[in-house]
């Protein structure tokens, strides 16, 4: 992607926290695909903060239903286009992307079956699942996408158990093992990289996954001002490698010139305050050796 | 004009969807609705029916495909039963409260546990308060016409509600009966194109469906769907009358039917295939010179209370035989629904026909039987085995 485009399809005025990264992955990943577009969006922040009846911040079409069923929405859209482009001569000369937002809540948990069977079944649709690890919307409680020894709602940092105890549920390489023909991981703190992903997994026939890491103000707690920071400390320091898999193919799409201790990441936010050195130690070797697995370095 | 085919409720069920030449069918298959399903799959496979059909992972999922093909502005069709409906129940309020119009068929099966495979009208009857059209169904024939009805009356301006068409598990679904089979060309002049006015999902000019309702604005989309369905009274009837001048069959005035209630001081309120039965116990009673009735309500929901006051107000005793219970007040559904509106009759309530439990002639003998000197609003369990309960 040569230049950003002007054009913003997300309006502004919505209710997203000061900082919010849900909307900073949407401005870009429809910036990216442009007009044409149908988007369908699992509950959760992103269709609560832009979708108070009667306002919607939405410049393209836009459906929600429910919170675990909008890869199944997706593929009905995606099946309605077809056949009234085909029945009704609806849609011509129109190539419309249709594109499924949801939390990781959303995505890896209540929502898991609806989009395996989506991608299994070879919709040509786009699944953006914006990742910030836990159920925001509900007031921070643990996802399966919460990562290790973060503290959350329901995984507090007590003084027997020290916040979350299960690593992070890896999201990208499940949808990879469905043998779909694009899958990536991207973060709004590299929005060219993003995007590129973004046009790619819209333009390749079939369907696609993204797996954005998106810093939380509120849930993360730090200071707004630190979301693309924190962001970009995720991928230096080998926490949110940057990747895509296309047709098999796996690729390392970004290298950090040079590693950055997580303790940097950790420190920043809260949600690790209770963290002792040996758990920092833990998570370090744990992200060592799964960025070994990865060939980050 | 048409040929007569000798086939089941759920062959009916998959002919009325190819006839209106659906868009979108996403599915998941359950028994007894199987082979409604598997039909259709052959008219896609063989160029019978242009269509896009899902086979998605779940019932939850073919409901939210058809809500997301529905939106799109596609003719959306599925089916289901039992475990399967209760699975969409989430979902049947959002294809509602979206006003979108998707035609399901339900073949009306027994809830778990104990897990039964056989026929009764708890799981529908357990989604009446979902804001979909209920209508229940004699035979096959009726099951096959009330499907291209269904699109009609779902797609009317004045409604725009999700229509549910319920035959009864086996009874009806595993039945061949002849139907006669209209053509092609006359269902899609009766049906028409779907082109809707509030659900489309277009680039050119972008909508938000699904927002969220905020105090300010939630009761009054819940006001509005309860005035669709009671628009839908009179759309109901209009397109039976409509359907009948077209096609040459029609089922009551739509939305309850009635049976020799001219003279008969007791009747029974019904629905399903079990009608069919009380029809012919009432014919042979005739035929003694005892005169029974039968009320037969067609359509569920919306309720058609004045209809209902109206064809009962010359009889006595009425006794109102329900295929699902509510637990913990020992009535049926439809009982409860009648009894206030019946203040001057003897009214009694009869549980039948639970998890396929056969509902002979001679029971339904024994209800009129019952209902002439009983009718103090007491619930009996017909057929119920004295051997294995107290």
């Amino acid at each position: 992607m040569a230049q950003f485009p002007r054009d913003e399809y997300l309006a502004y005025g919505h209710r997203g926290c000061a900082g919010c990264g849900a909307s900073i992955v949407v401005r870009q990943a429809l910036k990216a695909i442009g007009k044409d577009v149908i988007v369908a969006n699992a509950t959760g922040c992103l269709e609560v903060m832009t979708t108070p009846y009667p306002e919607t911040s939405w410049k393209v079409p836009w459906i929600h239903l429910g919170f675990e069923n909008a890869a199944s929405v997706a593929s009905g859209v995606e099946a309605a286009v077809k056949t009234l482009k085909r029945k009704r001569n609806k849609y011509q000369n129109k190539d419309v992307k249709i594109v499924a937002f949801g939390g990781d809540g959303g995505t890896a948990d209540i929502g898991f079956q609806a989009l395996s069977g989506a991608m299994e079944r070879g919709h040509n649709i786009t699944y953006i699942m914006y990742d910030n690890e836990a159920y925001m919307n509900t007031g921070i409680q643990r996802s399966s996408a919460t990562p290790l020894y973060a503290s959350t709602t329901t995984s507090p940092a007590g003084s027997v158990i020290k916040g979350e105890n299960r690593p992070k549920k890896d999201m990208a390489m499940i949808m990879a093992a469905h043998g779909v023909p694009y899958v990536a991981t991207a973060s709004i703190s590299f929005p060219e990289d993003l995007m590129n992903k973004v046009k790619k997994a819209t333009e390749i026939e079939g369907p696609s996954f993204l797996h954005v890491l998106q810093p939380c103000t509120t849930g993360w707690k730090y200071d707004p001002k630190h979301t693309i920071k924190i962001g970009r400390l995720a991928v230096d320091s080998g926490i949110f490698p940057l990747y895509e898999i296309e047709n098999g193919e796996f690729r390392i799409t970004y290298r950090p010139p040079k590693k950055v201790p997580v303790k940097e990441y950790l420190k920043l936010q809260k949600r690790y305050r209770h963290l002792t050195e040996e758990q920092i130690e833990e998570i370090q070797k744990y992200v060592d050796e799964r960025c070994k697995l990865l060939g980050l370095w | 004009m048409g040929k007569t085919k000798i086939i089941t409720g759920t062959s009916a069920a998959a002919e009325a969807a190819r006839l209106c030449d659906v868009d979108v069918i996403a599915a998941y298959p359950i028994t007894p609705q199987t082979t409604c399903v598997e039909k259709l799959a052959e008219f896609v496979a063989n160029g019978e029916l242009y269509a896009e059909y899902i086979k998605v992972e779940s019932e939850h999922s073919a409901m939210s495909a058809c809500i997301g093909a529905s939106a799109t502005g596609a003719r959306a069709f599925t089916a289901t039963a039992s475990q399967g409906l209760a699975l969409m129940h989430e979902t049947l309020f959002q294809a509602s409260g979206m006003r979108l119009p998707i035609v399901m068929m339900n073949a009306n099966r027994a809830l778990a546990s104990p897990i039964n495979i056989w026929n009764d009208q708890q799981d529908s009857i357990s989604q009446r308060d979902t804001g979909w059209i209920q209508i229940y169904v004699e035979d096959n024939q009726e099951t096959l016409d009330s499907i291209i009805q269904a699109y009609r009356i779902g797609e009317h301006e004045d409604v725009l509600l999700p229509v549910m068409v319920n035959l009864d598990g086996f009874v009806l679904t595993h039945t061949v009966e002849p139907v006669k089979i209209p053509d092609e060309k006359d269902v899609l002049d009766f049906v028409g194109i779907y082109e809707p006015k509030h659900a489309y999902l277009d680039p050119d000019r972008p909508i938000t469906q699904g927002p969220v309702g905020v105090p300010e604005y939630y009761m009054e989309f819940k006001y509005e769907q309860e005035k669709a369905m009671e628009r839908a009274l009179k759309v109901i009837k209009e397109i039976n009358e409509e359907f009948a001048n077209k096609f040459g069959r029609k089922y009551g005035n739509g939305l309850v039917e009635e049976y020799n209630l001219e003279n008969a001081e007791t009747v029974i309120v019904a629905m399903g295939s079990v009608c069919g039965t009380i029809k012919e116990v009432i014919d042979k009673l005739k035929e003694k010179g005892e005169e029974y009735g039968l009320l037969r309500i067609r359509t569920y929901r919306p309720f058609p209370i004045d209809d209902i006051k109206k064809s009962l107000k010359n009889c006595k005793n009425v006794c109102v035989l329900d295929k699902n219970i509510t637990f913990g007040l020992n009535k049926g559904a439809l009982f409860t629904d009648v009894v206030g509106y019946l203040k001057d009759k003897k009214v009694s309530n009869y549980i039948v026909g639970l998890g396929g439990r056969d509902i002979k002639p001679e029971d339904i003998v024994d209800i009129f039987k019952d209902g002439e000197k009983c009718g103090d609003m007491s619930t009996k369990w017909v057929g119920l085995r004295k051997d294995l309960v107290e």
